[in-house]
């Protein structure tokens, strides 16, 4: 029955990469945008569980958000927001938060011409 | 791994990159995921939630804790409107029951689209609903399967009992000029609210 002990895969407990913490130090929307910094780029490698290279090697260059990083390394969204957040404390990525829609504020109305224009080109 | 999609970009991103969503509601089977698809630049991806015993609340934990995980999954997809604003068109989950997650969802949206099969016409109330009660701007578009229309749009209207100023529009969700059409009347829509709240404040 040795087998009955030797999960794998999708049969890991999922919180078990974040060392069993369910709180993101930082909160960081669905569609927040992580990028790779110089410094991440850098240090990697240093003391990092696989899925955090993982996610630095996928924002290296390229704009992806946290729902897309979820997805593609098939985490569920709680435990890639709590590793998101580690990798933004200790600098190795940036997150871009979504521009607040509250109110009826210039930022939000250039936000949403911008876009439409773009839609409108497609 | 072969992370297609967005082109990558060459040297460091500006200061000001930032994200927007879109929400697409709708009854199981409406459509939705095809919507997406059809005028996203990436395969529609699945992300998935874990909700715990904890936001269940009605399950019996006293047994066997380890059992009351539920998954929820949405699927969505990506348009790089330009190089520092990408636009992310969120489905909502199948089953309302996971309000927990539409909160999430309708946090930051631009608006909803509300996906309407006239032949299943109920199957959207819940939705309309929540961005009601939210303060969520939508419109409704009737997906016309095979370009049959089975309704009137006002005979619509009436059905849902939405307000006149509310856009409904017909869309092939198949279809990426139809689909690309939509979105540009929900952002219209938005644009044009915002502009009347601006011009005489309530």
């Amino acid at each position: 029955m040795a087998e009955l002990d030797e999960p794998a895969g999708a049969l890991v407990r999922p919180y078990a990469v974040t060392r069993g913490r369910t709180r993101p130090r930082l909160d960081i929307a669905l569609e927040a945008l992580v990028e790779t910094t110089a410094l991440g780029r850098v240090g990697a490698d240093r003391g990092h569980g696989q899925e955090h290279q993982q996610i630095i090697a996928l924002c290296d260059g390229k704009l992806q958000s946290l729902a897309e990083i979820a997805a593609r390394l098939h985490l569920p969204l709680g435990v890639a927001r709590v590793i998101i957040a580690d990798l933004a404390a200790e600098g190795l990525v940036a997150v871009h938060q979504p521009t607040s829609l509250d109110g009826d504020d210039a930022v939000g109305t250039e936000l949403l011409e911008r876009v439409l224009s773009g839609l409108r080109r497609l | 791994m072969d992370f297609d999609g967005s082109e990558r970009m060459t040297g460091p991103a500006p200061a000001r990159v930032t994200a927007a969503k879109i929400v697409i509601a709708g009854g199981f089977g409406v459509g939705k995921t095809t919507l997406v698809g059809s005028v996203s630049e990436i395969t529609p991806l699945t992300t998935e939630a874990i909700m715990t015993s904890a936001g269940i609340g009605v399950d019996d934990t006293n047994e066997v804790p380890g059992k009351t995980t539920t998954t929820v999954a949405m699927d969505f997809g990506r348009i790089s409107i330009d190089r520092d604003l990408i636009l992310y068109l969120f489905g909502t989950p199948g089953q309302t029951r996971f309000w927990f997650m539409w909160d999430e969802l309708v946090r930051g949206a631009i608006g909803a689209v509300v996906l309407v099969d006239t032949r299943r016409l109920a199957d959207c109330f819940a939705a309309i609903d929540f961005f009601e009660n939210r303060g969520l701007p939508y419109l409704v578009a009737i997906n016309c399967f095979h370009k049959v229309q089975y309704h009137d749009v006002e005979d619509v209207r009436e059905a849902l009992a939405i307000a006149p100023e509310i856009p409904i529009i017909t869309c092939d969700a198949r279809d990426r000029e139809s689909t690309k059409q939509v979105l540009i009347s929900l952002v219209e829509y938005v644009l044009m609210m915002r502009r009347q709240r601006t011009v005489a404040p309530a």
